[in-house]
């Protein structure tokens, strides 16, 4: 059988290809972005354009499914907040076409501002969800997922996490699958949710969980591994399989079940704590199975994890931790070295965001009360040295609303910085906001024609940001269009000085591609030259 | 029989492109393989590593466990010596010799040579300077993956060199000549 060295990312994308998929919809961000951009390279069959956010992404996927084709949306674990209006209500009409929803969690934040754990959103829903150990797991779950997805009718959440989307292992191919013909659901009722029809489908929805359970307790892909006469035994979720059987617990005589499909398999985990007097859950994000397996077995019988202290309450799981945890002894062979620091990212030399900083930190060091909210992008690496230049990043979109919150408040000068794609990703209806109420505001939209932070994706509103600007009601003598270059200093300083004393809400643009994306087009006119 | 590899260095410094050869070797010699990357917002001129495993047998964990890395193969001085705590007790450490300053409080230069040579088994080299002076100037990390391959084991020189013809093929003949003499000086040095 033929065998390809694939992330996960792209394990998990020629899966839902080879599973048939017509579309895949998504907003880029770490760790899922290689997903789509896999498929965009690899099956120009598939609808992949970039998505302008996680809830256009969500929709449009249920809309192809509401018309019989199967449909992957793609998004990192914070993605799910944005979409989860869409993702919640999609258990509720349930699906046609088969939905898979594939959300990728960043347990230890390596490029997220929280670490929330997806696996919760599926709970929510009451939906099921598959979480694969390895490459070829997450391949192959996704002709079982699609098939999962329409035989029980509901969407399917895929959960992964950084260290399984960002690792490359192996993976055997098996035969593509044909694309669903199109065949839209003529059941209205299930679709239009309405109060009365809500209930029904609610109904049913409730009566699907004793499936899903079932479709849990015999999935292929929950294993158990009995050690004779085990004290200890280990329920493994997801990528934590690959961190417990590291540690050999077979020769440590420690029973091992493998989950990777909720909701949790309770006879499966029953089964598991008679052979044994106490169990470990091990499992990467929040403790969400231990805390159910606890309620599951009763105060007597002993459950360890991150709640007890037996593991790290927050971060990622490591091969190291773990073992900690399964009584491995930890070697060392050489301690830290003294001569390291660390080596924090920094905007790239001759990065456009630089001098919007620049002209910005001279302009604020004139008003002793200046106050700047900052966005999600490279452009947060602001707040670092030397530029020290943002005093909030909270989430997509929020630099203008906080703005404008914190001006009717009576913060001046109140200013946003926000990247091209966060501001059509969630940012132009908090504009509409701030125009709508007069905010006195001066929100500056740092345009470097993609979106950068994820390596240079497709930026939804590219060209377009001086109509949607007019258009949501900016008046024209307070928009400006500026370059973003050093001998440009004195222009920028003075318009953004201007702006900032001007009673309302001005838009300043400061335009220049991004140095990454330009190169690299450099480099490849050389190339072909 | 097993390798595990750290490769270490800074954001756009090429080390992926040195576990793109490796794994490409291993994929052609039927060896398991599993190679944690880091993607993202560190790739910005912050640190960055990846965890590389090689084995005959079957690889559980994509993350290397701390005192049992078999080589760490840095391409910044510095950098080797942050990931020391998951260096095996006959691990080797394989580096270029010239800091990367990117930031302001890089470590005393001298003192930081003092604890690499310190170490028990270690391989220095100005790579950058010998692949300028060599006229591939390019190459400097294809250089450091022939200083390391005396070490890996469990591929051959012969097998990483098919690799490296391979993996820039696309790239025209001169890329590939130019790869080839960069592995070669980093192996013989």
């Amino acid at each position: 059988m033929k065998k390809e060295l694939l992330l996960g990312d792209e394990a998990i994308a020629l899966g839902a290809v080879h599973a048939g998929i017509s579309g895949v919809y998504a907003y880029p961000g770490t760790p899922s972005t290689e997903i789509t951009e896999f498929i965009q390279v690899h099956a120009p069959e598939v609808r992949s354009r970039w998505c302008t956010n996680e809830k256009t992404a969500m929709e449009a996927a249920l809309g192809m499914s509401y018309a019989g084709k199967r449909a992957l949306v793609c998004m990192k674990h914070v993605g799910m907040n944005v979409a989860a209006d869409a993702f919640v209500n999609s258990g509720i009409t349930g699906v046609n076409g088969g939905l898979v929803v594939l959300a990728a969690d960043d347990p230890s934040m390596h490029s997220s501002q929280n670490e929330q754990d997806s696996r919760f959103y599926g709970k929510f829903a009451m939906i099921p969800i598959l979480e694969p150990s390895t490459q070829q797991e997450a391949y192959d779950m996704m002709p079982y997922a699609f098939a999962l997805s329409e035989e029980l009718k509901l969407p399917v959440l895929m959960r992964v996490v950084t260290r399984l989307a960002h690792s490359r292992a192996g993976v055997e191919v098996t035969t593509p699958l044909p694309q669903n013909a199109l065949n839209p659901d003529s059941e209205r009722t299930h679709w239009v949710l309405l109060p009365g029809n809500a209930r029904r489908q609610y109904a049913s929805l409730v009566e699907k969980q004793p499936q899903l359970l079932a479709s849990a307790e015999n999935s292929p892909y929950i294993h158990h591994h009995s050690a004779e006469g085990a004290k200890l035994g280990v329920v493994a979720c997801g990528i934590a399989y690959n961190y417990v059987m590291e540690n050999e617990p077979a020769k440590r005589g420690i029973s091992v079940l493998k989950v990777s499909q909720y909701p949790l398999p309770k006879q499966a985990i029953k089964a598991l704590a008679a052979e044994c007097d106490a169990l470990l859950v091990a499992e990467d994000g929040q403790p969400m199975a231990e805390e159910q397996i606890k309620a599951m077995l009763g105060a007597d019988y002993a459950v360890k994890g991150r709640l007890t202290g037996d593991l790290p309450r927050m971060g990622e799981l490591t091969p190291d931790n773990v073992g900690a945890a399964l009584g491995v002894e930890q070697t060392q062979n050489f301690a830290a070295a003294e001569n390291v620091v660390p080596r924090p990212p920094a905007l790239c030399q001759g990065c456009g965001h630089r001098d919007v900083y620049d002209a910005l930190n001279k302009v604020a060091a004139e008003y002793a009360d200046a106050r700047i909210f900052g966005d999600i992008g490279c452009y947060t690496l602001g707040a670092l040295p030397p530029f020290r230049a943002i005093d909030s990043c909270v989430d997509m979109g929020a630099s203008i609303t906080m703005a404008k919150g914190a001006a009717d408040a009576g913060v001046h000068p109140a200013i946003a910085v926000i990247g091209d794609s966060t501001f059509t990703h969630s940012g132009m209806t908090g504009l509409l906001d701030a125009i709508n109420d007069n905010s006195n505001i001066t929100v500056i939209i740092s345009d470097n024609l993609t979106t950068a932070m994820t390596g240079g994706q497709d930026s939804a509103g590219t060209n377009k940001f001086e109509a949607i600007c007019k258009g949501l009601g900016v008046e024209p003598e307070h928009l400006h269009v500026v370059t973003p270059l050093p001998k440009n200093m004195e222009e920028i300083t003075r318009i953004i000085r201007q702006e900032i004393e001007y009673k309302g809400v001005s838009v300043i643009i400061p335009r220049r591609e991004c140095i990454q994306t330009l190169n690299r087009k450099l480099r490849q006119k050389r190339a072909q030259q | 029989m097993k390798k595990d590899i750290i490769l270490a260095g800074v954001g756009g410094q090429g080390i992926l492109t040195i576990a793109t050869i490796i794994g490409d070797a291993a994929a052609a010699a039927g060896v398991n393989l599993k190679q944690a990357e880091v993607h993202g917002m560190s790739q910005r001129g912050g640190d960055v590593q990846s965890n590389l495993r090689l084995s005959t047998e079957v690889i559980y964990s994509d993350l290397i466990k701390q005192g049992s890395a078999d080589i760490i193969i840095s391409m910044e001085p510095m950098e080797a010596l942050r990931y020391l705590p998951y260096l095996g007790k006959e691990g080797v450490v394989v580096t270029s010799s010239h800091p990367f300053k990117n930031i302001t409080n890089y470590p005393d230069e001298e003192a930081l040579k003092g604890e690499l040579e310190a170490l028990p088994r270690v391989s220095s080299l100005p790579i950058e300077e010998l692949a300028k002076q060599n006229s591939v100037p390019k190459s400097a990390n294809v250089v450091l993956l022939g200083m390391a391959a005396k070490y890996i084991g469990i591929l051959t020189p012969e097998q990483l060199r098919e690799s490296i013809k391979r993996v820039f093929a696309s790239k025209g003949e001169s890329v590939v000549e130019m790869n080839c003499k960069a592995f070669d000086l980093g192996l013989n040095a």
